[in-house]
């Protein structure tokens, strides 16, 4: 096992950032966080690297207690923050030098592993890496976590805020890393990023509410789910919501993905149903759950079906 | 300005030195449409936004923004627009009250009106039992919804929302996309700009600006049929990709900060949440307040 966590838990004064979560990752293997805000992803990535100490609980990184093997750890692991941590005021070979010499290392060294990362922002090496745009600053970070060939890559949120497109070439990039046996976690908010990993975890207020293969995940729905399509969309969210059957009812985009409380519902009394209330152009197909339903779902059923963030006591981001 | 049109943009140009962030633009917003605004960083879209709001005075081109000029009317404008940003928007120290009240005040609403407003907001967001809480003490959720009920208090026009729904869970995501629903159908319009590629579908039409241009308007099923493509996503990556110069969007322009600086200076308060630019020094040999000795 490269990571095993075990009922880990940690709080910041009243508030329960990891409320007993545990989990284990394979070598080589590429394991996803999902979940929003609040979860406690950078909470259980900062201890795991040996920055925050648990309450209670326990956890071993490619073997070492983070809490007492910390040092030996940290020659070893990688990491890339949720916020660009780098040297603002250093420019961008400056910077992945800099990390080389306190590793030990040289750039050279292990060029091998950075080199197609770091060839899309090399033309700007003389650049400081405060000018950097978000997804070269990216680059940039998950450059320098790489360069001393860590055993276990930690990236917490690494495509927050950054556009479409360079969120997809950080994973391509995470894809060519795959190759070298490198065990990586990841951390994200973005659920089609869940698909992209081996196994995930899925996260919400301190508590780790499944753990699969995203295909797994999906499995996991237990009910029939059906994606609505109408020419109104806020008409039709309306509509259904009032529906007598309706069970769960949230949009997807230009569609509702509905779930009815009987077991017997038949999508034609729903369509006519919906024509009746004045809506055009209605098609109802049954669909596979995504990994976003089915943390929706979960979600749901943890807050006891009621609407969530009823507790002003619920952990936020500072 | 045609009836139903509450922008109107032509040519619209913004040079910075000899560097061209918004280049030639022209569009239409028709009253209590959603309008979605997208872009990677480094596109265009804050500078464009901000000279929408009044924020910054273009270089060459019209705009017309709720019947105003942005060259000569900057100021009617700011009147007219409500303004929403991801980053910051309520103050952390004042209690859910005295934010509505400051920013009734400073949208220049009267003291009975801004009373009656605040019970109606409570009200509706379900929110009366923490009148007297300070925001910092809320949960995320909350005050995304406080925000924006907030930004739309003086009943705008048009509400330009920068990344409403960054890194919020789910189900308040959805929850936060109603009352944009809801203020829509109440006429207002909404301008919004976000990198969740699946909320550019809720809205009625979207724009996507690469290197200073608008290479794409459309309805998301237009987009998505004219680039045979499943999602807005893709959509996004084809354009992005067929842009005349990767090494363009690599970074050769004078937007390379990354949003979460570039964007949030507009408009309200001065300080960033807490945290924000604060750990720009974290290396993993230095222990991080409660670390091991």
């Amino acid at each position: 096992m490269s990571v095993t966590v075990r009922n880990l838990k940690k709080k910041y004064g009243d508030i329960e950032a990891l409320k007993g979560v545990s989990f284990e990752v394979n070598p080589g293997e590429r394991f996803g966080f999902i979940g929003p805000d609040g979860a406690g992803k950078t909470t259980l990535f900062r201890i795991l690297v040996s920055l925050l100490l648990p309450d209670d609980g326990e956890a071993r990184v490619i073997g070492l207690d983070p809490v007492t093997g910390y040092k030996e750890l940290r020659r070893r692991v990688g990491y890339m923050p949720g916020r660009f941590s780098l040297y603002q005021d250093l420019s961008v070979e400056e910077n992945l030098r800099f990390f080389a010499t306190i590793f030990n290392t040289t750039v050279s060294a292990n060029y091998d592993l950075i080199r197609d990362i770091y060839h899309q922002i090399e033309p700007f090496k003389k650049r400081r890496a405060g000018d950097l745009s978000g997804g070269m600053k990216q680059k940039l970070a998950l450059s320098c976590a790489l360069i001393h060939k860590p055993d276990v890559l930690f990236l917490d949120e690494p495509t927050t805020g950054v556009d479409a497109v360079s969120r997809r070439e950080f994973w391509d990039m995470l894809d060519k890393l795959k190759a070298t046996g490198l065990t990586v976690l990841v951390s994200t908010p973005y659920m089609d990023e869940a698909s992209r990993c081996d196994r995930i975890a899925l996260m919400h207020r301190g508590h780790i509410l499944d753990v699969n293969t995203p295909q797994g995940i999906s499995g996991n729905f237990g009910r029939e789910l059906w994606a609505v399509r109408a020419d109104r969309c806020y008409r039709l969210l309306k509509a259904l919501r009032s529906f007598p059957h309706a069970g769960s009812v949230f949009t997807f985009g230009e569609q509702v993905h509905y779930t009815d409380r009987r077991d017997d519902f038949n999508p034609e009394e729903l369509k006519s149903w919906l024509e009746s209330e004045g809506l055009a152009q209605v098609q109802i197909e049954k669909i596979r759950p995504t990994v976003e339903d089915t943390l929706i779902s979960l979600m749901d059923r943890q807050e006891g079906g009621g609407p969530p963030d009823n507790s002003a006591t619920e952990f936020h981001r500072t | 300005m045609k009836e139903d049109n509450i922008i109107e943009v032509s040519k619209l140009t913004r040079r910075f030195g000899d560097f061209t962030a918004v280049d030639h633009i022209s569009f239409e917003v028709k009253r209590g449409e959603i309008f979605g605004f997208l872009g990677a960083n480094g596109a265009g879209k804050t500078t464009a936004i901000r000279m929408l709001t009044g924020l910054l005075t273009p270089t060459s081109g019209a705009a017309m923004v709720a019947g105003e000029d942005v060259f000569t009317r900057a100021e009617a404008i700011k009147k007219k627009i409500g303004y929403m940003s991801q980053k910051f928007s309520l103050y952390e120290d004042l209690t859910v009250t005295e934010n509505i009240r400051f920013y009734g005040g400073i949208y220049g609403l009267s003291g009975r009106n801004i009373r009656s407003k605040t019970e109606e907001l409570l009200h509706r967001l379900e929110i009366t039992g923490v009148r007297d809480r300070l925001i910092r003490d809320l949960p995320l959720g909350w005050k995304q919804k406080l925000a924006f009920s907030t930004a739309v208090i003086h009943d705008p026009a048009i509400v330009f929302m920068d990344e409403p729904t960054s890194g919020v869970d789910p189900i308040t995501r959805r929850q936060f996309w109603d009352l944009i629903y809801e203020a829509s159908d109440r006429g207002t319009t909404v301008f919004v700009t976000t990198h969740y590629m699946d909320e550019a579908e809720y809205c009625d039409r979207v724009t996507i600006m690469v290197e200073g241009r608008i290479d794409a308007l459309d309805t998301p099923g237009g987009l998505k049929r004219r680039f045979g493509a499943p999602d807005i996503d893709e959509v996004f990556v084809k354009l992005a990709r067929s842009g005349s110069g990767a090494a363009n969007r690599l970074g050769k322009n004078a937007e390379t900060r990354s949003d979460e600086s570039a964007a949030n200076r507009p408009g309200r308060g001065a300080t960033p949440p807490p945290g924000e630019g604060t750990a720009s020094r974290s290396n993993p040999n230095q222990p991080e307040g409660g670390g091991a000795t």
